[in-house]
This record gives structure tokens, C-alpha cells and sequence, in this order.
């Protein structure tokens, strides 16, 4: 019994050397950048499912999702992902600004503390990860601590980041300024909402992710 | 005289504290009124703490968190330190306040623009 016992944890010692790990993908980026709309978008792509609710007022998402085992496949070659969409990241927190959405006091309060765990989360995340997909909106300053905090630690971790300049549908988008901020990044335009350039996208998961 | 008191904090100073000493001190001195400027930024590690610690002081009508401005940081790849596998990172010069207090403007590469108030 001991003998088998043993011969069983060697298997499963030889099994997860050769076993391909697959790549923990988080997607990051400020509050209402458009994290959950590009996950819902390839979580529908490639499973036909859906990750979670998008709304126009901000930490919308305070909690992290995951999805595990999401193959996309681009130019003959395929990746398979588990998905991280994260709670966006910010330094500051008033429940003011969800009280100018309507929100009651008591609704705002309670959702700006959920939102500070959904930071903490966010942050925690960064120490689990493979690789990350920083969607920034390109109708905004692309300089923020939020993105300058999520760049200088995938750098210093030395993973692969690929910038998604979202919002590309809107007339004030400028994915230029975005890559004139970090030419040291892969960057590929998109609107998320649309669905414009996703493919491009897809194929550069592929390429750096895979 | 009334005003806002900014504090100039040095790279030795800074080179000086642990990670833990500086997300405390800046903590404990932007929630006194203080604006800080850091002669040299902290590393995407003390960010992680700085940014953590900051959602968990987060009280309605007391604390709505920090204002924080950096430069992007600089890569020293040299053909040395790229041949010998040691790209390091230099962060640069930044400016961090109550978000109540310190509203920035306009950043770019080279320059950060931001008003202060009471």
C-alpha cells in the first residue's frame, strides 16, 4: 500500500513536469477602461459564454473573475488561457461620485467599500499571474499611476503585457498617444463594445501569451 | 502664514527605510494636509503596498485615498547590462497628496501639472 502510494505521487510528480502549464492571463486597467466588456467579448468568442455585467457607472466589477481553459486559437496556432477580469485598479475612492450616478448614500458607501476589496483583490492578482492584458481607453491620458503601477510590475516581473487601447468606435480615441507613452509595448487598437480589430488582438495573444 | 506644507523627500533618505517605513510615512504625512515630493519613486513593489494600504484607510467623509503622479520609469539597457541579462529600472521623481487635495491637470513624459488645494 505504502509502495503504491508512492509509485502514485511519482506519477503525478512526472505528470505535472510534463503536463503544459497553461498561461494565467489578468486583464487590468483603470475603473470603466472596458476590463469586462474585452472579457466578455472573448469568453463569447471562444466558449460562447459570458463573463459579467458592464455599467457606465464606475467598479462595476469589485470582485475578480476567473475562466478557466479558454483556447484561442489565431493563424494556425492555438493558446488555451485561464482568464483573470479584475476590479479596476485606483488610489482614490469617494462615494460621492457614485452618489452623481443616483445612487442612495447608503448604496454608495457600500459600494465604495466593495470596491476598495475590489483593489486589494486586483493587486493581490498581480503576484499569480503569467501575463497581462492592460486595457487602457484611448479617449483618456494614457499617464496614470494606474498604468504606469501595472507596467512597472509586469516589467520588473519581466512577463509579457500587451496594451489594448480600447474604445477606438469613440470620434476622441488616439491609440497614438497611448503607444507614444509606452513604445516599449505591444499595443493593438480595439473597441471591445464593437468588436473592431479583435481579431488583431486575438492574434497577438497568441503570439505573446502562447 | 497659511498654506500647504510640501515636503521634498531625498533619494538617500528614501534609500534609507524599508518598503513597510515608506508607505507609512506617506501615508501618515498626506493624511496630515502634507503634499510629498519623492526624489525617487517607489519601486512597482512598494506601489502594490502604497495602493493596498490606502483602500484599506478609505472612510466616507474622512479618507477618499491619494493622488499619485510619476514619470514613467527609465530602463538602464546598456549593451553591457543587456549582454549580461541585468536590465534594471530606475523610477523617477514623484508627487503623491490626499486626493481632496492634489488634482492633477496634465501629464505627459516630462512633465506633471497638477493644482493643489486647502
Amino acid at each position: 500500500m505504502g509502495i503504491m502510494k508512492s509509485l502514485g505521487l511519482k506519477f503525478k510528480w512526472i505528470r505535472k513536469l510534463f503536463k503544459k502549464k497553461r498561461a494565467r492571463i489578468g486583464i487590468y486597467g483603470p475603473p470603466n477602461a472596458g476590463k469586462t466588456t474585452l472579457a466578455n467579448r472573448i469568453i463569447r468568442d471562444w466558449t460562447g459564454d459570458a463573463m459579467g455585467s458592464v455599467s457606465q457607472i464606475p467598479h462595476e466589477t469589485r470582485r475578480a473573475r476567473r475562466r478557466e481553459g479558454v483556447t484561442i486559437e489565431s493563424n494556425g496556432s492555438s493558446v488555451t488561457l485561464d482568464i483573470i477580469d479584475t476590479p479596476g485598479l485606483a488610489t482614490r475612492i469617494d462615494f460621492h461620485d457614485f452618489m452623481a450616478f443616483g445612487m442612495n448614500e447608503e448604496e454608495s458607501k457600500r459600494r465604495a467599500k466593495e470596491a476598495t476589496e475590489g483593489v486589494i483583490e486586483a493587486v493581490k492578482w498581480l503576484d499569480d499571474l503569467d501575463g497581462v492584458i492592460l486595457v487602457m481607453d484611448a479617449t483618456e491620458d494614457p499617464y496614470t499611476q494606474v498604468n504606469v503601477t501595472v507596467i512597472g510590475n509586469m516589467e520588473a516581473r519581466k512577463l509579457p503585457l500587451l496594451i489594448a487601447a480600447n474604445k477606438i468606435d469613440l470620434p476622441t480615441s488616439s491609440p497614438a498617444r497611448i503607444h507614444s507613452a509606452f513604445p516599449q509595448h505591444p499595443l493593438v487598437p480595439i473597441s471591445a463594445l464593437e468588436g473592431q480589430n479583435i481579431d488583431h488582438l486575438y492574434k497577438e495573444i497568441a503570439q505573446h501569451f502562447g | 502664514m497659511k498654506g500647504i506644507q510640501l515636503d521634498m523627500i531625498s533619494e538617500d533618505k528614501l534609500d534609507a527605510m524599508t518598503p513597510m517605513e515608506k508607505v507609512r510615512l506617506i501615508l501618515d504625512e498626506v493624511r496630515l494636509g502634507k503634499i510629498l515630493v519623492l526624489e525617487r519613486g517607489l519601486t512597482p513593489t512598494e506601489q502594490n503596498k502604497l495602493i493596498e494600504l490606502t483602500m484599506t484607510e478609505i472612510a466616507p467623509d474622512d479618507f477618499s485615498g491619494i493622488e499619485i503622479e510619476s514619470y514613467p520609469v527609465k530602463h538602464n539597457d546598456t549593451f553591457l547590462s543587456k549582454l549580461l541579462g541585468k536590465t534594471t529600472i530606475k523610477t523617477r521623481l514623484t508627487v503623491i497628496g490626499s486626493a481632496a487635495q492634489l488634482k492633477t491637470i496634465r501629464k505627459d513624459r516630462d512633465l506633471i501639472s497638477a493644482m493643489v488645494s486647502p
